[in-house]
């Protein structure tokens, strides 16, 4: 017998609905596996006992014959979700030992399904990162490593725990959050599965905020189809969350495996940078061949404001933090630093709370809503967000999906682009004008490159279109078969 | 544009973040950085543009203006750096 780490989400509830293990075995050895492999940094907190309490809990709900969807399947919560009664971080300091009195609506859908939390996952401070380096706890170490080499490489950011957790098969799957990327390069960087949803599909209630126009959660997971069933339970209409969509959440893996012939997969030219490793072009036209191959119209398109999503970015998004964040305060929860009066102790209180990358995205986003800038940044930047939106408009009305490249380069070392922020900005390149337009995209593992690496490829789907992009998805990883594992070092 | 220490000194005060005297020159250059990769959005035209401020396209939803839930102070409370006798402790707010 396989062991049960290494089985895929439907494979381990299948085996749950057959009797082949209870969760209670199915937990405990992840609960092990999660404690062995200490050295990835992937978990702010473990919670065994609560992990084996919940099993025992869906092994009793299995026997009366009302098991859930996800019924006793063992899960990774990134750290930015609230969970009632065990601490919430963020990945930051401010928060100091904050322990919600409320469920996110997210994880709440997932319990209610039957899921097993392992742990809370370690993440970018507050989602603000692309290499796991921002976090108050450390960094995430990636579970691969170049061949012949042994330096430790990110995960990629700010779900850098969730995937890496996955990726080591530490559970059997993670929620993660998206604001610039924050799912689908570290899903890219670790050969997993992972898809930011329509803006609107996951509740944001309880979910910390950093963006709250670009946030929106979603699964990492071993394959297609195991992301699937872990969004269409994190799915659904929340009246706590006004800009909850109030749609049907389709049976997301029904798509998975569904022919995807006849449909027009759109190539956008603008995503052919200067600078783009040949590995990943190369992979790009092999993705495009195996659609083809699946029976698919590839058309070029064009999406011409593509080189002013970041920039636009920068301004959105610490826009909203800078406003988002201001809550910490230091007055009614998380760390308070004393001043000699109340300005000084807000000063002295997020000074000491947020790290530096945090305070610099609070710093531009407060500049750019200043008087006599506002006008000039934060208005033109979503001027030109509108711009981008309706590039992807015009495309969609000629193709049914798109495809590109998820990230720019594989996996770099820890350190590698510390010192200069927009360098390591750019990591997003391809996936943040998703998140300024509300789209759903999708990273698929689809290669490695010359040093053994992962790389992932990227779908674009039409608003509320999941669907296609899960029969897109399943194509490309049947096509791509990719079997790779990272060598266990750890 | 160059963003200098003094603007940085501002900016830090309106964020409530206290920023050390000798890091913000450091931090005036990063931010200047920053923005002047930022400025390349002067190039798109965005003349009679309408400003995208949400990706959702609904308007915003109303409900009763009734209470949900609430009523638990221990709840409220129970994260709170400092409370007395169910009220949040802050330092003095009004001279």
């Amino acid at each position: 017998m396989t062991a049960l780490t290494s089985l895929t989400l439907k494979a381990a509830l299948t085996g749950l609905a057959d009797k082949s293990f209870s969760s209670e075995e199915l937990t405990a050895a992840h609960v092990t596996a999660v404690e062995a492999a200490r050295p990835l940094n992937a978990f702010i907190l473990e919670t065994p006992e609560k992990a084996i309490e919940m099993a025992k809990a869906s092994d009793a709900r299995r026997a009366k014959g009302e098991a859930g969807a996800l019924d006793g399947a063992p899960l990774g919560i990134k750290d930015l979700f609230c969970t009632e009664g065990v601490r919430s971080t963020a990945g930051s300091n401010i928060l100091g030992n904050f322990v919600p009195t409320y469920e996110s609506t997210v994880t709440a859908n997932l319990w209610r399904d039957g899921a097993v939390m392992l742990g809370k996952l370690n993440l970018d401070e507050f989602a603000m990162g692309s290499s796991n380096e921002t976090s108050a706890f450390g960094p995430v170490v990636n579970p691969w490593r170049a061949e012949g080499g042994n330096a430790k490489l990110t995960p990629g950011g700010s779900s850098g725990g969730s995937a890496a957790a996955v990726a080591a098969e530490l559970c059997l799957g993670a929620t993660a959050t998206d604001t610039g990327g924050s799912i689908r390069q570290p899903a890219s960087f670790t050969g997993t599965v992972g898809i930011k949803p329509t803006y609107g599909r996951c509740s944001r209630w309880g979910v910390v905020a950093f963006a709250s126009s670009l946030d929106q959660a979603g699964p990492i997971a071993k394959t297609v189809e195991d992301a699937a069933i872990l969004l269409k339970s994190m799915s659904g209409h929340d009246v706590k969350d006004s800009t909850s969509l109030d749609v049907e959440v389709p049976d997301f893996a029904s798509f998975v495996g569904k022919s995807v012939k006849g449909l027009r997969i759109g190539i956008p030219k603008e995503y052919r940078v200067d600078g783009m490793p040949a590995e990943i072009e190369k992979l790009w036209e092999q993705g495009i061949a195996w659609l083809k191959e699946a029976g698919c119209e590839i058309v070029e398109v064009s999406l011409p404001h593509t080189k002013y999503a970041l920039p636009a970015y920068y301004i959105v998004a610490p826009a909203e933090a800078s406003s988002n964040l201001a809550r910490y305060d230091g007055m009614r929860f998380g760390l308070r630093e004393d001043g000699a009066n109340l300005t000084e102790t807000y000063e002295k209180t997020r000074a000491a709370g947020f790290g530096a990358e945090v305070k610099r995205r609070i710093l531009i986003g407060t500049y750019v809503l200043s008087a006599g800038y506002y006008d000039a940044y934060y208005l033109k930047a979503l001027k030109v967000r509108r711009r981008i939106a309706d590039d992807f408009d015009r495309a969609f009305q000629k193709v049914d999906a798109l495809l590109t490249p998820t990230a720019p380069s594989a996996a770099f070392g820890l350190g590698e682009n510390a010192d200069d922020p927009v360098a390591m900005y750019l990591n997003d390149i391809f996936t943040v004008t998703v998140n300024l337009a509300g789209l759903p995209g999708m990273s698929i593992p689809a290669g490695v490159d010359a040093k053994g690496l992962p790389l992932g490829l990227q779908l674009i789907g039409k608003a509320l279109d999941e669907g296609t992009l899960f029969s897109l998805g399943g194509a490309i990883e049947k096509a791509a078969d990719f079997r790779a594992k990272p060598a266990r070092w750890w | 544009m160059a963003i200098d220490a003094a603007t940085v000194r501002k900016v830090a005060r309106l964020a409530r973040i206290a920023e050390p005297e000798e890091k913000l020159e450091a931090l005036a250059k990063e931010l200047t950085g920053i923005m002047t990769w930022i400025e390349q959005l002067a190039e798109v035209d965005t003349d009679g543009v309408e400003p995208m401020t949400s990706a959702v396209h609904m308007p915003a939803p109303m409900r009763e203006d009734v209470v949900t839930e609430g009523g638990d102070a221990s709840q409220v409370l129970s994260n709170a750096p400092k409370t007395i006798d169910g009220f949040f402790v802050v330092p003095k707010v009004v001279e």
